[in-house]
């Protein structure tokens, strides 16, 4: 240890302590909160641990509102869109870190140019489209624009151009068909970045709102937020406990998901900067 | 039989005699030549077909609705709608609520962003040097914000920030400081709103900021030490300069997310109190939601044109750089 190395500050700790439980605070609220009636909610001045917990909000959530369903339609969307990005993006992926073919480079300037466009750029064109596709209100509407992403390719080509290329010529060799060594040599070897890939393109569906906000129309397509977002500004305004064990609903499963993968996400974030 | 084996010998030979060697097999590994490039399309068809459909399409539909008249009773036949050049642009430049939605836009990157950068990089410095025990378990809980819906901590912090039974309030309570009605107050709605996502999102900077002091050599610092410099100095002559991709890179990602500001105005405000937090995206929805989609569509291209500026003007600042 020399001089300037820290030997863990005391005041440094305490400072920390303080921010981490401010973070965590909102959290922390939200959950006690969900199990208060909505009067304990307004009283003067808050409380911070329920009077009488209960689990009636909760109750309401999933009998007179349906959170069942949008929960399933959250996980339904989300499932989907990752293992598409998973399969698609992984074979472009492929494609463009090991093997040559024509018109290559346009592919991936293509690709490359489009990774910063904005989704309110598209929203309005692809709105006509799948309506007039008749997919509006429906679960294929809410997947189908999200079901490939740049990002995803990027990602797996980095990750496969780090692979060693006598993989490839080892299994030409074996006489193994060029599907074939992507399904069974390259692919096996892609769990991190698969991992990494899944778990952001998860979380970044499950949190999706414009787009589903845009296409969900009835109750039978709401997705989570979109629930909790037309529930905090329609009649339920006011219900302050059954809107905030709706957001609890919207965020602990992913925060269980975070705390199982976080090593894959915050690896995923540092290498490319992209949430 | 005898195809199998030459085709082996061809790939044995191709491997010896490598990618540049001329074997008397030229015309088979034409051949394999061919089989790799027609898998490599059928690898990437699937990807190229989606992606051609629902991403580049879409760019390219939406500037040519931009300069047509499109509503949404249009919706059945996109392109025979009127022609309207750049009228949309002209309306969009003259639209009170628009220009309004402009400047909260600004407002809300020019404090939001590099708030949200000194929160990370902070958080980076004291994790990165500063504690050699719990790192990763501090890591975790400033991180965690960032992976939740922005709905849900809306919904969450509407309810912090009431003034009378707020969280928010009654911890300034404690210091003697009275709150203020911060989303009903048109002076202190944005500020809220700011100071919301600055807690959300300043965990993406600190995680890059983390992974780029691990590059800053720690033999510098040592080296300054001897020779005086204080922690501070080190800070601001070392580390920052070090630091300078890096900082333009997550400023760059910060201000992208926040110029699309949405969620957070839609949930908690409306927009209000009298439009001081209504949002370019929010006002494209709401146009959109009017069923004036060509109009949305040329609201949705500046907000286009704003984010490609930014993105061009940061790489010519990492050029000059280098």
């Amino acid at each position: 240890m020399n001089s300037i190395q820290a030997k863990g500050k005391w005041w440094l700790y305490l400072l920390l302590t303080i921010a981490v439980i401010a973070v965590a605070a909102p959290f922390i609220w939200m959950v006690l909160g969900s199990l208060k009636p909505t009067t304990e909610l307004r009283q003067t001045p808050p409380t911070w641990w329920p009077q009488n917990p209960s689990l009636d909000n909760y109750t309401q959530l999933f009998s007179r509102l349906s959170f069942g369903t949008y929960f399933a339609n959250s996980t339904i969307v989300a499932v989907v869109v990752t293992a598409g990005n998973l399969l698609f993006c992984s074979m472009l992926g492929y494609a463009l870190a090991m093997l040559n073919f024509r018109g290559k480079n346009v592919v991936f300037v293509a690709v490359l140019a489009t990774l910063m466009i904005p989704g309110v750029v598209t929203f309005v064109p692809l709105f006509v489209l799948v309506a007039n596709a008749g997919l509006v209100d429906t679960l294929p509407g809410l997947v189908l624009p999200f079901l490939v992403a740049p990002f995803g390719v990027f990602l797996m080509r980095q990750f496969i151009l780090g692979l060693p290329r006598d993989l490839l010529d080892a299994g030409r060799v074996d006489g193994a068909g060029e599907l074939r060594i992507f399904a069974r040599i390259i692919l096996p070897l892609c769990g991190p970045a698969l991992a990494t890939l899944g778990i952001l393109t998860f979380l970044g569906s499950w949190n999706n709102f414009l787009w589903p906000l845009v296409v969900a129309q009835t109750e039978k397509t709401y997705t989570l937020p979109v629930a909790l977002a037309l529930y905090s500004k329609g009649q339920n305004s006011t219900n302050y406990g059954l809107l905030l064990a709706g957001a609890t609903v919207v965020v602990i499963p992913i925060l269980l998901l975070f705390v199982a993968f976080q090593r894959k996400v915050i690896e995923g974030i540092a290498t490319t900067g992209i949430k | 039989m005898s195809t199998a084996t030459e085709r082996d010998a061809v790939t044995i030979g191709d491997a010896q005699a490598g990618p540049t060697g001329s074997t008397p097999s030229s015309r088979k590994r034409v051949g394999s030549r061919l089989r790799e490039g027609r898998a490599a399309w059928i690898l990437a068809l699937p990807f190229l077909l989606l992606f051609l459909v629902f991403t580049v399409w879409p760019v390219f539909q939406s500037l040519f609705m931009s300069f047509t008249d499109t509503k949404a009773k249009d919706l059945r036949t996109p392109f025979a709608v009127a022609f309207v050049g750049v009228e949309n642009y002209t309306r969009a430049l003259t639209d009170e609520t628009f220009l309004r939605a402009a400047r909260n836009t600004a407002y809300f990157v020019v404090v939001g962003v590099p708030l949200t950068l000194t929160l990370g990089l902070a958080a980076a410095v004291a994790l990165d040097r500063g504690i050699t025990k719990f790192r990763s378990a501090f890591r975790l809980g400033f991180y965690t914000p960032v992976v939740t819906s922005i709905v849900a901590v809306a919904v969450v912090w509407q309810f912090l920030l009431q003034q009378d039974f707020g969280l928010i309030n009654t911890v300034l309570g404690w210091f003697g400081i009275p709150g203020p009605n911060w989303l009903g107050d048109p002076n202190w709605s944005m500020p809220a709103l700011i100071m919301m996502a600055s807690w959300r999102n300043f965990g993406t900077s600190m995680i890059i900021f983390l992974a780029g002091l691990q590059a800053v050599p720690w033999a510098l610092h040592e080296a300054a030490a001897i020779d005086g410099a204080s922690a501070w100095q080190r800070f601001r002559f070392i580390t920052i300069p070090l630091l300078r991709p890096i900082i333009l890179f997550v400023s760059v990602i910060t201000m992208i997310g926040y110029l699309q500001f949405f969620e957070e105005p839609f949930v908690m405000t409306n927009g209000g109190p009298l439009d001081s937090t209504i949002s370019m995206s929010m006002y494209t929805y709401k146009q959109f939601g009017f069923g004036n989609y060509g109009y949305a569509a040329s609201l949705s291209y500046l907000i286009f044109v704003v984010i490609a500026i930014v993105t061009a003007i940061q790489f010519r600042l990492l050029r000059e750089n280098q």
